[in-house]
């Protein structure tokens, strides 16, 4: 699914040359449950940007689902994340003037799906998440916990087959952390692939396999 | 549809602002259709006011009559078209004034009793050309009161005589100069005599029985153009379907000189209020790089979930086109209001301005071409952000 071989980025700050990813290599297979772990600085949110296309790499190759993506260009890159990757942020991103259903239609929107269709997969992936009775409301009028739903909800909304997430629990109490994970485990179980970043072991360890990256390093960790 | 629901929505959530905005448009849209509209509005009727005065005549001019001229009874023949009214001919020579002693440049017009009608001229005294002096050739003339004054020294002066090139007319008509007609205008100043068509053949070795200058006029209850096209058939019959052989005019020259000082002026006026439209654009402009600036985290949002540049470019575009389109309906709604206004001030004057709807379509086509083209500029700088740094902007 994901195959990341000697990839570095690097940020001039300044004079100094700071090494965010320094030839990382990583391999994700289908349907795998993985958590990415690393102290703050070691250049988790990075490569999460590179797996998510967000960003792209200074060196070395990556292959998402078989696809060079260092050679797209950007509009396929849209596309890509459109269609392949549901992210789900640490600060949940979510469009402050959009309701929470407009909020998880807009990329079926970019998609190009039909009305009817749209509004049918917003209320299912709403109900996934439980948070059907929310659907008009702001996401100022929401809880964090019920904003980072939202935002899991736009992840899934689009059937997307790798699912990233950034410290999605990072800003919430444990008991809530335990609900998102929980969804998690749903998707997981459903056969997506996902991907979950966090600086807590007792998050990590609930993932099939576990990643600890320092410096920009990569190493595989049995937990 | 969908986008043009979310331009609206954020145009909304600050509307203080798209208020303040459009402002710079409605004003400009306001300045070019209420100026354009009260000048095309005073236009009509400072035109209809000239075409009261109006030559509706029709003039024509024979320079080849293929042998076939144009006589008194062709004109005769012509008169009994059921389009045409009366026909006039209209030759004409200059000749020496001379009345005891005094003596002066005088133009003659050769003619029939008809002229006087097709010209509308008024008598100030005294009696016109009667077809009986057509028919004597008598030596009679009317002359104007400028060429009463000056050779004979009074205005009622009927019945004293007139030498035109040492022949001796009578002056039977005086005509009145101060009748605001379209001749009178033209020829204000110049001594004019009218004498018997028949008799100018005889004094003038220029003109001759074949008639190359004439007037005519439309029948009672006939259009002009109607009548044109009626005169112009009958001389195509007659001069073997030549175009070249006449010329035939209708057209009012105080009415072509209205129309081409008025396009001036709605030209210059359109393009002063143009202007202040641009200036508007340019606060939209302004309006755009602030928003997109304060929306540049919502554009990485959008960017991260799939938004390709083109959704990203339209949106905004569609944006700065919708905030220019409100201002320009607007501003025309506020420039009806405004005509209607100055229609119950004017109202006693008899003068009405109403939307002109020409300057409504270009004011609607301008607004939209501003709203692209100062829309683009903000639009496209969205559109090229990179989504991880529009992500992390300002936090
Ligand atoms: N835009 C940037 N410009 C310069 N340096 C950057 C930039 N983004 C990240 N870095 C640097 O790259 C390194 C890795 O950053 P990254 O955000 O990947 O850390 P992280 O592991 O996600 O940390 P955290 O757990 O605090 O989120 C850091 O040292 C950081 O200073
Ligand atoms: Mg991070």
């Amino acid at each position: 699914m994901i195959e990341l071989k000697d990839v570095c980025k690097f940020y001039q700050v300044g004079e100094d040359r700071v090494r965010a990813l320094d030839h990382a290599c990583l391999h994700i297979y289908p349907h795998e449950f993985v958590s990415i772990i690393g102290p703050s600085g070691s250049g988790k949110s990075t490569l999460m940007n590179i797996i998510g296309c967000l960003d792209v790499a200074d060196a070395g190759s990556y292959l998402l689902d078989g696809l060079p993506i260092e050679q797209y260009s950007e509009n396929q890159l849209a596309q890509v994340r459109n269609h392949k990757i549901g992210f789900v942020f640490q600060s949940f991103n979510l469009i402050p003037k959009l309701s929470a259903e407009e909020n998880v239609e807009l990329p079926l929107i970019y998609q190009g799906v039909k009305r009817a269709e749209r509004q049918q997969r917003v209320k299912e992936a709403l109900r996934r998440v439980g948070l059907e009775k929310r659907a008009k409301h702001l996401p100022t009028e929401l809880s964090g916990g019920q904003q980072q739903r939202v935002a899991i909800a736009r992840a899934i909304v689009t059937n997307p087959k790798l699912i990233l997430a950034d410290e999605p629990t990072g800003a919430l109490d444990s008991k809530t952390t335990q609900e998102i994970i929980d969804i998690f485990h749903d998707l997981h179980a459903q056969g997506n692939t996902i991907v979950l970043i966090t600086h807590d072991n007792d998050v990590a360890k609930q993932a099939s396999r576990s990643v600890h990256i320092l410096d920009g390093r990569i190493t595989e960790v049995k937990l | 549809m969908l986008s043009f629901k979310m331009a609206l929505r954020s145009i909304s959530a600050n509307k203080m602002r798209a208020m303040l905005t459009m402002l710079g448009i409605i004003i400009g849209v306001m300045a070019l259709v209420v100026l354009v509209s009260l000048v095309s509005g005073a236009t009509t009727s400072v035109t209809d006011a000239v075409s009261d005065l109006g030559s509706s005549l029709i003039s024509v001019t024979v320079s080849d009559d293929k042998g076939a001229p144009v006589t008194l009874e062709t004109l005769e023949e012509w008169m009994d078209e059921e389009e045409l009214g009366l026909i006039a001919p209209a030759a004409t020579d200059s000749v020496t004034g001379k009345h005891e002693g005094e003596y002066d440049s005088v133009t003659v017009y050769g003619t029939t009793p008809a002229y006087y009608e097709v010209q509308d001229l008024q008598l100030s005294m005294g009696r016109w050309l009667k077809s009986t002096d057509l028919d004597n050739h008598s030596y009679v003339c009317v002359i104007n009161e400028t060429a009463a004054a000056e050779l004979i020294g009074y205005t009622d002066c009927v019945g004293q005589t007139l030498s035109l090139d040492g022949v001796e007319f009578t002056v039977v008509g005086i005509l009145s100069d101060d009748d605001d007609s379209l001749t009178a205008v033209f020829s204000s100043g110049s001594l004019v005599a009218y004498i018997p068509y028949t008799s100018l053949m005889r004094l003038s070795d220029s003109v001759t029985g074949e008639i190359t200058s004439f007037y005519v006029a439309a029948a009672e209850g006939s259009a002009l153009d109607v009548a044109e096209a009626r005169m112009e058939a009958l001389l195509l019959e007659r001069f073997e379907e030549d175009e070249d052989a006449y010329s035939i005019s209708s057209q009012d020259v105080l009415e072509d000189a209205m129309s081409s000082i008025t396009s001036t002026l709605t030209i210059l006026l359109g393009g002063i209020a143009g202007i202040s439209l641009v200036v508007g654009g340019i606060g939209i402009m302004n309006i755009m790089l602030v928003t997109v600036t304060e929306r540049t985290r919502e554009i990485g949002i959008r960017k991260a979930i799939g938004a390709s540049r083109g959704t990203i470019l339209t949106q905004f575009l569609i944006e700065a086109v919708v905030l220019c389109m409100m201002g320009c309906c607007l501003g025309i709604f506020l420039s009806w209001a405004m005509l209607q206004a100055v229609n119950t001030v004017v109202a006693s004057t008899g003068m009405a301005f109403g939307l002109n709807g020409g300057v409504v379509m270009i004011a609607v086509v301008f607004c939209f071409l501003i709203g692209v083209v100062f829309g683009l500029y903000p639009a496209n700088k969205a559109a090229k952000m990179k989504p991880i740094d529009a992500l992390h902007y300002g936090g």
